[in-house]
């Protein structure tokens, strides 16, 4: 899991279902915000075409086991990416990574920014049949917030200082400060009043499936809602989600076809892949970097860090793991929030500058280089292959690098909690909100786990959280990645793809900006 | 009867020590279980709920590894095995461990049944054979076949029959389990593959383990007295020969039963079983501590529970020992 937890991610979930827009670019329209996140896609490979058929069953392999049923607790990407087809919030995410309305169908946002009013969906109904009311919507979201019990599910939801019901359709919540990218956390699913705290509560959504069983270790079963509130969908009568043993397993299910689609493909496991399935490439959206703690010698010297960034070939990291199809990185920020991105890759080359990499180790007062200790995650194939690369790379440069590979339990506690690490090459997880990843880059960041300090940036970000609108902050988005990149913060390497097997008996699957693995729109061709 | 009690002090205390080690080892090995169950973004209020939930803190207060370990024991002790930190029951449960490994439990405990039922009908037969054929050639074919099997691991042995049974034949469907709830045909035919993985190395140690034996045993004095009092080839090999022989096959055979049961955890890993030995390790990667300790105290107890039965046996086998 693993395939796991948190919003923060390892590679091997680089290869997890953050699949960026397999679709039409995003106009943004619908929801008022102009962050379209759509990725460019390499998907040669044709759908079948054929007529849509109703009914069937589809079986997804996922790689690991779901750490809760609670929408609001659970917290691991590949749980979220599977509860996504059972629980939806007022709005959700588009394949375009836009927000739509879901069990609200319209909503405003006052001038300044501090009040949201939603207008519940006409007639839309939770699973057990109950119409949803302004008492569960009320319910939910003082639930997320902390408002019920003090303890907030969802730390972006602490702003909400209020939710009021207007009428029998409408819903107004007050938060303290004006925060354009509020709006995503709108995304917390709506359940019935009073079934977070009730040991019998039935496990009731509002989405495309209904909730059928979970077995530890085996599977998830969900089955069609048929009062869903897109007319048409969901086309399936039934999902399994399979909890595979390893990849190797997963690899032998699709052989044997006892798998429909399965997410997580290695380059190499694509290549073996038979013709009955197609593979669909999608941009991840996770941001993978050989991150270096800045306040560890000798990489507190911002030109040992520039160095490094001289040193590494990201063109033939890119080449070698996937073929040339991975988008290199050169600071915080997910291209595919393409309005707030900006690309910085001339500033170091995306092949390596021996030369210039040398002069500068020689300027920080290491001619000869020095020795540097990366720990990796071992159970990401990914970043471990990296690794190896990347120590290569090192050594032309006089840097006598070497892998300590970890479990995950212990880079989780040890590197990233506790900071005690040289250098570690992992993936971060991003979002739909721009700031996601780069707030971590703050000083007083809890999340700065590679110690980046300089006041300019803290200063910048400081104003950002003043500005109102999206459209405004674009700018000073973008000059907090350059000072990443001057700085050399860390060294960003790329934003892999993610390829996901889908067998030819399908069509309609679709890739999303975040994790998602919606099953809604599937069908079975004729 | 002494005998009896002083077995079961000795369980006691060894299912105690071991209690201690594994939670002690769960204290060494680096990990946030809190911190990776509430995930990074977490407030402190939701950590400290969920620590409080978890027994790691009490009114606020971090509890000292020492309470812990007494509280869980007290449980134990009352027939409360806790719950699992990682799994969930349904949206407000967190699923009691004795669910969870019960509910795990049959697949292992099925493939060990089928897994024994292959290796007794097959390595006994073929020891006796081995151990009488006059042929040079047979002999000479099946030591290289039997060294081949044992120097197989099992888990690439689960591979070969994967693909070759699963994916170029297609005699079963790899991945294809089924639960015992749903289809307890379909699910002991499913593990007929695993069971083979598992029993055709143990298969081949056996039938070598009991040759040699016998052909021991064929040289002892009791042999010729027994054919010079004129009894039968047939008497002499399964009368005596076979029955002074089957003594170390036994402790042979308990050991293996020993290890499939207590968790064939790499076959099940291969096959994509869900039985115990799956659960221990994905319990272990995420720190699931009352998962891992309930299943290392059962593993011990298999381990030292099949042993017993095995010296029980011995006495049944060879009346000798209980006189000594």
């Amino acid at each position: 899991m693993k395939k796991r937890r948190f919003s923060l991610l390892l590679a091997a979930l680089l290869t997890m279902a953050v699949l960026g827009g397999c679709g039409s670019d995003g106009t943004g329209e619908s929801s008022g915000n102009n962050s379209s996140t759509s990725t460019v896609v390499d998907n040669e490979v044709q759908e079948p075409q054929g007529e849509k058929t109703y009914g069937g069953t589809v079986v997804v392999g996922i790689q690991q086991d779901i750490d809760g049923l609670d929408p609001h607790k659970a917290n691991s990407a590949g749980t979220k990416e599977i509860l996504f087809n059972i629980f939806e919030g007022l709005v959700k995410p588009d394949e375009n990574g836009n927000l739509i309305g879901a069990v609200a169908s319209d909503y405003t946002i006052s001038e300044d920014g501090l009040v949201y009013t939603f207008t519940l969906r006409e007639g839309i109904k939770f699973h057990n049949g109950n119409l949803v009311t302004c008492e569960d919507v009320k319910y939910s979201l003082e639930r997320v917030s902390g408002l019920l019990d003090g303890v907030p599910l969802m730390a972006t939801m602490k702003a909400v200082q209020s939710v009021d019901i207007l009428d029998e359709k409408t819903v107004q919540v007050t938060i303290g400060e004006a925060n354009p990218e509020l709006l995503y956390s709108f995304t917390a699913a709506i359940i019935p009043a009073g079934s977070g705290e009730d040991e019998n509560a039935e496990l009731v959504g509002t989405g495309p499936f209904c909730f059928v069983s979970y077995t530890p270790l085996e599977s998830i079963v969900v089955k069609k809602n048929p009062d869903y509130w897109q007319a048409g969908l969901p086309y399936l009568d039934q999902v399994n989600f399979k909890i595979v043993a390893s990849a190797e397993t997963a690899m032998m299910e699709l052989k044997g076809g006892s798998i429909d689609i399965y997410p997580y493909l290695t380059e190499s496991q694509a290549a073996e892949l038979s013709s009955d399935f197609r593979m669909v490439s999608a941009s991840s959206a996770v941001l993978q970097a050989l991150f270096l703690n800045n306040a560890e010698k000798p990489l507190d010297d911002v030109r040992v860090r520039q160095a490094i960034c001289y040193a590494l070939d990201g063109d033939m990291i890119n080449e070698f793991l996937y073929g040339g199809n991975s988008v290199l990185a050169s600071s915080a920020m997910l291209p595919a929030l393409k309005s707030f991105y900006v690309d910085l890759n001339d500033t170091y080359g995306t092949s390596a500058n021996v030369e210039k990499a040398k002069e500068l180790l020689a300027q920080a007062g290491y001619p000869d280089g020095f020795a540097l200790e990366i720990t990796i995650p071992s159970n990401y194939e990914v970043h471990m292959q990296t690794g190896e690369i990347v120590v290569e790379q090192l050594k032309n440069v006089g840097i006598t690098a070497t892998i300590n590979p970890v479990e995950w339990e212990t880079w989780y506690s040890e590197v990233y909690k506790g900071r005690k690490y040289q250098a570690t090459i992992s993936g971060l997880a991003g979002d739909l909100t721009p700031g996601y990843i780069i707030n971590r880059f703050q000083t007083e960041s809890g999340k700065n786990f590679v110690n980046f300090s300089n006041a300019e940036f803290d200063r910048i970000y400081q104003e950002l959280q003043a500005i109102p609108d999206l459209k405004g902050r674009e700018e000073p988005y973008k000059q907090l990645q350059k000072i990443l990149n001057r700085e050399a913060a860390s060294a960003f390497i790329q934003v892999a793809p993610t390829n996901t097997a889908v067998s030819n008996k399908l069509a309609g699957y679709r890739c999303y900006p975040v994790y998602v693995q919606d099953m809604s729109t599937v069908y079975f061709v004729k | 009867m002494r005998y009896l009690g002083k077995k079961l002090f000795t369980l006691i205390i060894t299912l105690f020590l071991v209690s201690v080690a594994a939670f002690l080892a769960f204290q060494i090995v680096p990990g946030d279980v809190v911190g990776s169950i509430v995930g990074e973004d977490a407030s402190p209020e939701r950590e400290q709920q969920v620590a409080e939930e978890l027994g790691f803190m009490e009114n606020g207060k971090k509890l000292s590894p020492a309470v812990r370990y007494t509280r869980w024991m007290k449980g134990v002790l009352q027939g409360d095995f806790g719950v699992s930190y990682r799994y969930s029951k349904s949206m407000n449960e967190q699923m009691p461990v004795k669910e969870l490994i019960g509910d795990k439990l049959p697949v292992t405990l099925w493939l060990a049944v089928i897994s024994m039922v292959f290796i007794i009908l097959v390595s006994i037969p073929l020891g006796v054979v081995w151990a009488r054929c006059n042929n040079k050639y047979l002999d000479a074919v099946l030591g290289v076949i039997t060294q081949t099997a044992m120097a197989v691991p099992s888990f690439f042995l689960g591979i070969i029959l994967t693909f070759v049974f699963g994916i170029l034949l297609k005699a079963f469907v790899p991945g294809g389990y089924v639960s015992y709830k749903e289809n307890f045909g379909g699910f002991i035919g499913y593990l007929v593959f695993p069971a083979l993985a598992v029993a055709i190395p143990k298969i081949a140690m056996t039938a070598r383990f009991l040759r040699n034996s016998m052909l021991t045993e064929m040289k002892s004095d009791y042999v010729r007295t027994a054919y010079s009092k004129g009894c039968s080839k047939r008497r002499v090999m399964y009368g005596h020969v076979l029955r002074n022989a089957m003594m170390p096959v036994v402790t042979f055979l308990g050991m293996i039963i020993a290890e499939i049961v207590a968790g064939s955890i790499v076959i099940e890993q291969v096959f994509g079983l869900p039985g115990v030995g799956r659960l221990l390790i994905s319990s272990i990667n995420t720190r699931d501590f009352p998962v891992v300790e309930i299943l290392i105290l059962y593993i011990t107890f298999v381990v030292i529970f099949v042993y017993f039965l095995v010296d029980i046996l011995y006495r049944i086998i060879d009346p000798r020992i209980s006189e000594k």
